[in-house]
């Protein structure tokens, strides 16, 4: 108990600090991972195999070796003196983009293929089949992967604590750099995760509850 | 591309706009590469003698070790998470509700935990000097979790009769679970065991945090070591190093989806789960099935929640 109470301001700011680098890149890991998928399910096929690179290479890298690469490489090519917080963020979010790619794609192909032709056949446009017969369908699909792509994308925040952002892992570190043991460390990092990773469970559940409909 | 949910068949119009997209939409993503090599090109990143580094015996040998040192980690963890795997699983599904509650608790905890976290408390806790062994407990456990997870989805996913079958013919509860049921949930799930050996596999950088001198920290070494003109090679670096990676990676993947077609081909009549979807086909597949989020979507979504999706059958 002690490790938290002398310790609360940098715990807090560690709690922070994850929530933050969470949101963050999750907003950014959907949007790109969005149009991803969009790419790969494109009839243009420069863009699909765009697509599917851009998914083997990110699946199959390390998230740690991305992280090195979003350190040492992206800041030679973009400018220099990004913040870490940004580049972790970016790193992140790039990796995690992958993941909610094959989601979305997966969620897209779920939607049988007749019922895009009989909207088609009605004639409906491609907006409209989109917005009224696909995307409602494909959404539903969605969410439940996606609620593990985000609690996976919160463990592997993380990684961003090593690499010099203030978050959870880096006050663990922190503290055991000061000698308290670490045990009682580790069970309270431990409880700061829990409460985010079951907050965007519950989040997911109840927005599944929201949009579930008898099919 | 004619039969999708999201496009018809193009028609004259739609060939010509797609056409635009295409040229336009590759113009775009070349521009980008090209930008990008110019501006390391400009830094003097791309000059020979950054790249000249993997031509020295000592550098070649540094990463032949650290090739070796991240297959040993592996081996270690892809062991040991197998085996706890089968433990935790067999726990889980005990009659005994003590097991079953211990099993299921130490499952909830570390599989929602960041595998960083444990490794680092394990290091740091119990095998300081022994980071090898850290990273490769670390692995276990968290994997182990996982595993254990795919491997009850897989024993669920056995037609109850088999079981029934076996008790009638008087085996005990041990011989029904390692004659009758493991065999057919490893099988079943040996294309999604695999996948997940591949996160294991990619984890393994995590030994970069504790010091283990696995490819990722050896990398790094070498990148801030050396120094040519008057710069750290970390671009050429982690382009090898990144290769390296994505090749092992990729060729544990194309062993998950032989198996998985293999497994398709034999008539034993159980269902093979989906394994990870290599991303080599860029056309829509058929329809994966409601439960896309599940045993399949274990494989290919991995990354940590790749249980989660299994729990929810």
């Amino acid at each position: 108990m002690n490790v938290l109470l002398d310790n609360f301001p940098a715990f807090r700011d560690g709690f922070i600090g994850t929530v933050s680098i969470t949101a963050v890149s999750s907003l950014i890991a959907l949007v790109l991972g969005v149009v991803v998928a969009g790419f790969r399910v494109s009839p243009v096929p420069p863009l699909r195999f765009f697509g599917t690179a851009w998914v083997t290479l990110m699946r199959n890298t390390p998230l740690t070796l991305l992280f090195l690469i979003f350190f040492f490489v992206v800041p030679e090519i973009l400018f220099p003196g990004m913040s870490p917080f940004v580049l972790g963020s970016l790193a992140l979010g790039f990796y995690t983009s992958s993941f909610v790619c094959e989601a979305v794609r997966s969620g897209i192909n779920t939607v049988p293929l007749g019922q895009a032709e009989a909207a088609r056949s009605i004639g409906m446009t491609f907006a409209q089949t989109l917005q009224i017969v696909v995307l409602p369908q494909a959404t539903r699909t969605v969410i439940p992967p996606l609620s593990s792509i985000f609690i996976a994308l919160t463990k592997n925040s993380a990684i961003a604590g090593a690499f010099s952002n203030a978050e959870l892992f880096g006050w663990q570190k922190l503290m055991s750099d000061k000698g308290y043991d670490i045990v009682p460390v580790f069970i309270w990092v431990a409880i700061g995760y829990l409460i985010i990773t079951f907050t965007i469970s519950g989040l997911f559940r109840l927005l599944e509850r929201r949009m579930e409909v008898a099919r | 591309m004619s039969a999708s949910v999201l496009y018809d068949a193009p028609g004259p119009k739609a060939v010509v706009r797609n056409r635009i997209y295409a040229v336009v939409g590759s113009l775009a993503i070349v521009a980008l590469i090209a930008v990008s090599i110019m501006r390391l090109a400009d830094k003097g990143h791309l000059a020979p003698e950054m790249w000249d580094i993997f031509n020295y015996a000592g550098i070649r040998q540094n990463i032949a070790d650290a090739v070796l040192a991240t297959l040993k980690a592996f081996g270690l963890a892809a062991v040991g998470s197998l085996v706890l795997g089968v433990l935790l699983a067999v726990g889980r599904l005990s009659d005994h509700k003590p097991v079953r509650w211990v099993a299921t608790t130490f499952i909830e905890l570390f599989r929602s935990l960041p595998l960083l976290i444990t490794i680092y408390a394990i290091w740091v806790g119990f095998l300081t000097d022994y980071s090898m062994w850290a990273l490769a407990a670390g692995l276990s456990v968290y994997n182990g979790c996982v595993q254990a997870e795919v491997l009850r989805a897989g024993i669920n996913s056995v037609p109850k009769g088999q079981s029934e079958a076996a008790y009638a013919l008087g085996m005990s509860k041990t011989q029904v679970m390692t004659t009758v049921l493991m065999p057919q949930a490893i099988r079943s799930m040996l294309p999604t065991i695999i996948s997940q050996l591949v996160v294991t596999l990619k984890d393994t950088s995590l030994g970069f945090i504790i010091l283990y001198p696995e490819l990722l920290q050896t990398a790094r070494l070498i990148a801030s070591n050396t120094q040519v003109n008057g710069q750290y090679p970390y671009v050429s670096t982690i382009v090898v190093i990144g290769t390296i990676y994505i090749a092992m990676c990729l060729l544990l993947s194309a062993l998950a989806t032989w198996i998985e077609k293999r497994g398709r081909r034999a008539k034993t009549g159980i269902k093979v789960a989906p394994g990870v979807q290599t991303a080599d086909i860029p056309t829509v597949e058929a329809v994966p099935g409601p439960e896309a989020g599940g045993a399949g979507g274990a494989g290919s979504t991995a990354d940590g929640a790749a249980g989660a999706g299994v729990t929810k059958d």
